[in-house]
């Protein structure tokens, strides 16, 4: 889930990408975004890091990181697989789908396996609702989901990738 | 090539009409005309389709088509949602006029062959009426009954090419308001036109347009709000990927009429797809001259930047989208100040949404007129819907605003699924509420919603049936507003968190007839406090089942029963002399909770038991096992 480097060319990065914006403060969630992107994640010292670049106290970095659930600073999977909780989903059995996948992955939603291959997160609406209910891994929409075979059927598939 | 005039733009026009030429042979009402010498597939792109594989069918017919070097007889293009979700993927031929549904990248060759090459039509392919089995090749009936102005280039042109969009009257309306209206004009026609905000609360979108005007300020910025945070809904979605453009001439022309020359759209991350069409159509935009500097040869100027959202439903709320853009927590702030008088960076801001933005250039182009006569009294225009849930046809809906209840789930939707019963369709999301069937003939606009207890939102339309518990919907809404809750005010914070324990304690069944009532002045203690719009109409749910279904709480809480089968704490299961004792339960059960010897009935431990119905769905014998 995060880009291939070292931690100099991440750091690099993201500093090339911050020296480039014209107005600094006003861009934190853009920053984030794109930290985000390159380091997967947003642990401690890159929030501390983004808050000296961007001259503002961390306590704002952090209001901002933890404010938003998109932005997550606990490092994910290699496949961070996702149930859609929209309503059409809901309706049509988000409930079981996300049991079953807490079942067979053994884990509950929001944790990692221990072989960091998959985290387990929930999210609302894809607008794929017509083939709800839906997972979505690594971004990819898995549809119809309501037999055990099928979802497991999809892991494997990804667990055979590694 | 930067356009300099308003003649430069419509020798454009003039130029690219030729690429929508063979899809406008459909417009006249359906022509025989099979053999033109160009044919266009156009592959459904929207996010449904785009989901079940219609990137991959778009490839193969390609590939396809190369092979047997038609590639330049017929042409493929993915555009935006049909919207005819459930049976997708969908394809459409054209000059043909022909629609295929739930197309596999295995029915390409047959498509080929059999329609390309013989030329006919490859009947197991089309849409088939479940009920009469009448197969249609057009004028599928989801589509009676819709009229697509918010919609109207969506599914019919390549989202990706600006000529696309000039040639179907794209930035004609921008010109219109550059070159032979004022800035007053503008704003007249809109407010006699009589649109009103799509996002939600349905405010006259012309007067925000006029207050914003009239406050005096230097800088003033236009946003168009992105932040399609509702679960179940993807209208914006859809529009944003299907017809860019669109969006874009919008914010200029609303750029125009109020004095700004800088816009915002503010749109979720969790639309890739949407920003990328964003991208694209931005830097488009700017190539032709019609944004950046002196757009069009007049003294006009505007830019658009994006800003992303980072997962939270409070953003919608317009100023908890502000602060956001501005970089901070997207918790809302007291109003007045409305954004009209400060807004972003303290100046005055206008808000609009993004399927409000897409019925403007139709109303500047059409005029005030055209717009007015269709809608009710107080609602004008039309409404876009995602129809979704226990419906037959799920998909994108866009119809004229006091089109019935029925009309929609039942004309269009082709009724509920698996011919189960009607019991309440939820509308408005999260802030809106369940409308029970003695609703359904009530034509639907923001006065008649708000009316019965619900409203119109932003325009998700889930569809319930018997199976669903209406104190477990109530209770999967608080626990979406007290997950988004931004915690800046008392009354959403705790209020929330408080009325999705009562509810938790109703669903396990340890809930008392206080209890109820307590929920209940909680609800409008909430409804009376709460800082935005998204906290007070939070209790919605609970309050329009409460009123509408509150003999389903009543057994919940005096009866401890769950009469839709749905609450598992209150479910029973039983082995009844009908089992046969072939042991298949014992197998199964997770937690090694039934006893009993071969062939002779067996009996489950209630009180172990966890009521995850894995032996009632493993036993082959009907009537042995019994949920209650």
């Amino acid at each position: 889930m995060c880009e291939a480097g070292t931690p100099n060319q991440f750091a690099q990065k993201l500093d090339n990408f911050i020296d480039g914006l014209t107005h600094k403060k006003e861009n934190l969630i853009a920053v984030l975004h794109h930290a985000q992107e390159i380091y997967g994640y947003l642990p401690d010292n890159v929030q501390w890091h983004i808050a000296q670049k961007l001259d503002i106290p961390s306590a704002t970095v952090y209001g901002v990181v933890s404010f938003y659930s998109f932005f997550t600073m606990i490092p994910r999977g290699e496949h961070v697989v996702n149930v859609c909780t929209g309503t059409a989903c809901f309706v049509r059995g988000a409930e079981k789908l996300k049991e079953e996948l807490e079942s067979q992955l053994k884990i509950k939603a929001g944790e990692t396996t221990p072989d960091n291959l998959f985290t387990l997160e929930t999210l609302r609406c894809v607008g794929a609702c017509g083939l709800a209910p839906v997972m979505i891994v690594d971004g990819k929409v898995h549809g119809r989901m309501q037999k055990p075979q099928d979802i497991n059927e999809v892991l494997a598939k990804y667990r055979s990738e590694g | 090539m930067k356009l300099k005039s308003i003649d430069a733009l419509n020798e454009l026009q003039a130029q690219s009409l030729k690429l929508l030429e063979t899809r406008r042979i459909m417009d006249s009402a359906g022509s025989e005309k099979t053999q033109g010498p160009v044919r266009h597939v156009m592959v459904c792109g929207g996010p449904g389709c785009h989901s079940s594989g219609s990137p991959g069918i778009a490839q193969r017919l390609e590939e396809e088509l190369n092979r047997l070097e038609l590639s330049e007889q017929i042409k493929v293009f993915q555009p935006g949602c049909f919207g005819f979700c459930e049976k997708g993927p969908m394809i459409q031929i054209f000059p043909d006029n022909v629609t295929y549904c739930e197309v596999s990248s295995e029915d390409v060759t047959t498509i080929v062959e059999e329609h390309f090459l013989q030329g006919k039509i490859v009947e197991h392919l089309l849409f088939m009426d479940p009920e009469t089995k009448e197969r249609f090749a057009q004028s599928i009936p989801f589509y009676n009954g819709q009229l697509r102005i918010a919609l109207r280039n969506v599914g019919y042109i390549a989202p990706e090419n600006i000529l696309e969009y000039i040639a179907a009257d794209g930035y004609q309306a921008l010109s219109k308001v550059l070159f032979s209206m004022k800035p007053f004009e503008v704003i007249d026609v809109l407010k006699q036109s009589g649109l009103r905000g799509r996002g939600g609360a349905g405010f006259p979108t012309g007067s925000k347009w006029e207050f914003t005007r009239k406050s005096p300020a230097d800088q003033r910025y236009i946003i168009c709000n992105a932040d399609e945070g509702d679960p179940g809904a993807f209208m914006d979605r859809s529009v944003l990927e299907g017809d860019p453009h669109s969006v874009l001439e919008a914010m200029l022309i609303a750029g125009a009429a109020i004095g700004a020359s800088e816009g915002y759209i503010y749109v979720r991350a969790e639309y890739p797809a949407a920003i990328h069409r964003l991208k694209i159509a931005i830097e488009q935009a700017r190539e032709y001259g019609l944004l950046g500097k002196g757009i069009l040869g007049s003294d006009f100027s505007f830019e658009i930047e994006l800003k992303y959202g980072a997962g939270a439903f409070v953003c919608g709320e317009e100023t908890a989208l502000i602060h956001s853009i501005e970089g901070a927590r997207g918790e809302p702030s007291v109003k007045p100040p409305f954004p009209a008088q400060k807004g972003l960076w303290g100046k005055p801001t206008c808000v609009n949404n993004v399927e409000t933005l897409a019925n403007i250039p139709p109303i500047i182009l059409k005029g005030a007129e055209w717009f007015s006569n269709i809608g009710t009294e107080k609602s004008k225009g039309t409404k876009v819907f995602a129809l979704a849930g226990k419906v037959n046809n799920v998909g994108l809906v866009e119809v004229p605003m006091g089109t019935t209840l029925r009309q929609i789930i039942f004309d269009i939707g082709g009724g509920i699924k698996q011919h189960k019963t009607f019991k309440a369709a939820q509308t408005g999301g999260p802030s809106g509420g369940c409308i029970p069937t003695k609703y359904l003939d009530s034509p639907i606009d923001y006065e008649s919603l708000a009316a019965i207890g619900s409203m119109m939102g932003s325009g998700g339309l889930i569809v319930l049936d018997e199976d669903d518990c209406m104190v477990n919907i109530a209770k999967y809404f608080l626990e979406f507003t007290m997950d988004e809750s931004c915690g800046r005010c008392t009354a959403c914070r705790v209020g929330t968190k408080r009325l999705h324990e009562i509810l938790e304690k109703i669903t396990d069944g340890k809930g008392t007839l206080e209890d109820l009532d307590n929920m209940e002045r909680l609800c409008h203690i909430i409804k009376d406090t709460a800082l935005c719009g998204l906290g007070q109409s939070a209790p919605n749910p609970i309050l329009s089942t409460l009123k509408y279904f509150r003999e389903e709480y009543i057994a919940h809480v005096v009866d401890k029963t769950c009469p839709a089968g749905v609450c598992k704490s209150l479910l029973k299961y039983e082995i009844t002399d009908k089992c046969v004792g072939c042991s298949l339960c014992v197998k199964k059960c997770p937690m090694h909770c039934i006893t009993g010897t071969t062939k002779k009935r067996h009996v489950i431990d209630q009180e172990r038991c966890l009521k995850c119905g894995a032996c009632m769905e493993q036993c082959r014998v009907v009537g042995a096992i019994i949920c209650h």
